[in-house]
């Protein structure tokens, strides 16, 4: 065997090492010494991310093209780790408290393996190496749900959770069973796509392609699947549930476009672009109109990232290299906007305990820097101007109507509408912080170095991300380059 | 009598369909882990049967289906962790009782 193919996957073997790291330090330590696996992660995981972004080398494949990267896999990967480190940087807080602190080891740990499950994912060209990817990114996840021992909530969020993700896998294997059937004997991606080129209107097929994209909707809480979502959002520790709003959904947004367009790229306007066009619209729609009611902040964003889950899904419908980048940028700046909120609820959470929108009555009076930033991360996601998720929405529907087919001007004029119903929800936070007379519920308080540190990192990229053009430049490049390699061959 | 591959599967499909009615239907966890394992049984048992049917001289549906016990064991084992838990703090494993998190 050659080792040197394992030189390739370098971005995992990062992860692997500050897992190794970590974990040595975590047993190995005594109990006093043991104080320090928090910074030690920190730092760790840190130089990880910085080292992760000289490590974009060109496309290579290894063990027998199981296992592929390219540049823009490295990006994705890359967006990953600096969203994960964000996570950390707002969960040390927590993990330092009382309730949490005699297990901090195991939630780094945890979370470094489910990094790792999901670079897997991304990266994999069979199926086999798919699902181990996609197991070691759910199954240590519950755990991670179910990590707050003392409170009851937390076990239920992570019945619910489990129960639904081993359900969805079951169903993704189920689809995965027939794909086999019809695939020549061989779970390569290319060897099933070249297969199921000639037989596109078999049944077996189109019952397949269900399967496969009702395992991904539970992943993703697309809308028939979603009814997971408010429960374990609410349940988990806040952390976890940043942690699972953002970096879970951004690789699974991923992995999922690298499974349609590769591997079913052949039955794309045939089965899958309008199974994705109803899951899109009853996604947004819904998602949109149950956020409008929730009075519990946590609820609130898990119904919030059901509906933009959809708009990131318009990338995937688009199917072409604009799509690819704007899906891309969209995941980028909704790491940002989302962790943004979710830092400012965990501030917030961490001194009072209140996560209630009531509770952030008259916040801007006694907490002005948070309802700063709680302002312009809810103005970003619901898409205004200066801010980097208006550019992230515009390019995503840019892309979607670039085949200059009708139905999909519909759908993105369904999107649109929706943006509005959006912003009025979103609004509704931002009411409650300035406009409302009522007197402050929250006390002043002035949070961690490290909280702002999170919060700081990104107030910037919410306002950089969108003028800086550069970045969607690199992205782009990086896109055409994927498509330029055959990422779109198949498609159909 | 010969059997064929169709006699196989209907089995197999039977079993992922009481899978999921058990999944929807049962009210207590553990009976409810026990349909999930259903599901994934029978997920194993289709891919050995299109392994030995249709690609006789190939391996790849054997080796998935043993990768996916193993994920089917360590998927169980949480799951019950999970399960205690709860079941100590409501002394309970019902599902109707488990409905805190609910608006």
């Amino acid at each position: 065997m050659n080792y040197s193919e394992f030189f390739a996957m370098r971005m995992e073997l990062l992860i692997l090492a500050v897992f190794l790291i970590v974990f040595l330090f975590d047993t190995f330590a005594s109990a006093s010494a043991r104080k320090a696996t928090t910074p030690l992660a920190i730092i760790s995981f840190g130089i990880a991310t910085i080292a992760g972004f000289f490590c974009c080398g060109e496309t290579v494949t290894a063990f027998a093209g199981m296992y592929e990267t390219s540049p823009v896999i490295s990006a994705v990967k890359c967006i990953l780790n600096v969203g994960a480190f964000i996570v950390l940087l707002q969960a040390v807080n927590w993990i330092d408290s009382e309730d949490a602190s005699i297990r901090r080891g195991e939630f780094f740990e945890l979370l470094f393996v489910t990094l790792f499950g999901m670079y897997l994912m991304i990266s994999a060209r069979h199926f086999l190496l798919f699902i181990i990817g996609l197991e070691s990114a759910s199954l240590p996840l519950a755990a991670m749900v179910a990590f707050n021992k003392n409170k009851y909530e937390s076990h239920e969020a992570a019945v619910k959770y489990i129960f639904t993700a081993v359900f969805s896998s079951a169903i993704f294997m189920m689809g995965l069973s027939f794909v086999y059937a019809l695939s020549g004997g061989s779970l390569y991606f290319a060897d099933i796509a070249d297969s199921i080129r000639f037989n596109t209107n078999s049944v077996l097929l189109i019952t397949a392609v269900a399967f496969v994209i009702a395992g991904f909707g539970f992943k993703l809480s697309l809308v028939p699947f979603h009814l997971w979502t408010a429960d374990v959002y609410q349940g988990a520790p806040t952390s976890v549930t940043s942690y699972l709003s953002v970096i879970s959904k951004g690789s699974a947004a991923f992995a999922f476009l690298v499974v349609l367009c590769q591997v079913f790229g052949a039955v794309y306007s045939d089965v899958w672009e309008w199974m994705m066009y109803a899951l899109i619209i009853l996604t947004i729609t819904i998602g949109n109109l149950f956020a409008i009611r929730q009075r519990n902040m946590k609820r609130f964003m898990a119904f919030s990232s059901v509906s933009q889950a959809g708009y990131i899904m318009l990338g995937i419908i688009a199917a072409n290299v604009l799509g690819m980048t704007s899906m891309i940028f969209y995941i980028l700046v909704y790491v940002f906007s989302n962790l943004a909120v979710f830092g400012v609820i965990q501030a917030i959470e961490n001194k009072t305990g209140l996560v209630s929108m009531d509770d952030y009555k008259g916040l801007h009076k006694s907490n002005p820097w948070l309802s700063f930033a709680m302002t312009l991360a809810v103005f970003s996601l619901a898409g205004i101007p200066p801010f980097a998720g208006f550019f992230s929405k515009i390019l995503i529907f840019t892309a979607a109507t670039e085949s200059g087919d009708v139905a999909l001007y519909v759908l993105v004029l369904v999107s649109l509408i929706n943006t509005i119903i959006s912003l009025f929800y979103y609004l509704l936070v931002v009411k409650a912080m300035w406009i409302s007379p009522d007197a402050p519920v929250v006390p002043s308080f002035r949070s961690s170095c490290l909280e702002r540190v999170a919060l700081w990192i990104c107030t910037f990229g919410i306002i950089l991300l969108g003028l800086v053009s550069c970045i969607y430049g690199y992205i782009y490049c990086v896109s055409s380059q994927a498509a330029a390699d055959g990422f779109f061959m198949n498609l159909l | 009598m010969e059997l064929t591959m169709l006699m196989y599967l209907i089995p197999s499909l039977l079993m992922f369909a009481c899978g999921v009615f058990g999944f929807i239907t049962r009210r207590n966890l553990i009976a409810i882990l026990i349909s999930l394992e259903l599901m994934l049984n029978s997920v194993d048992l289709n891919f050995v049967i299109f392994n030995r049917f249709l690609f006789p001289g190939e391996l790849e549906g054997m080796f998935f289906t043993l990768f996916s016990i193993g994920i089917a064991a360590a998927e169980t084992a949480l799951a019950i962790a999970i399960i205690i838990n709860i079941f100590r703090s409501v002394k309970n494993i019902d599902v109707k009782d488990i409905t805190k998190l609910k608006f």
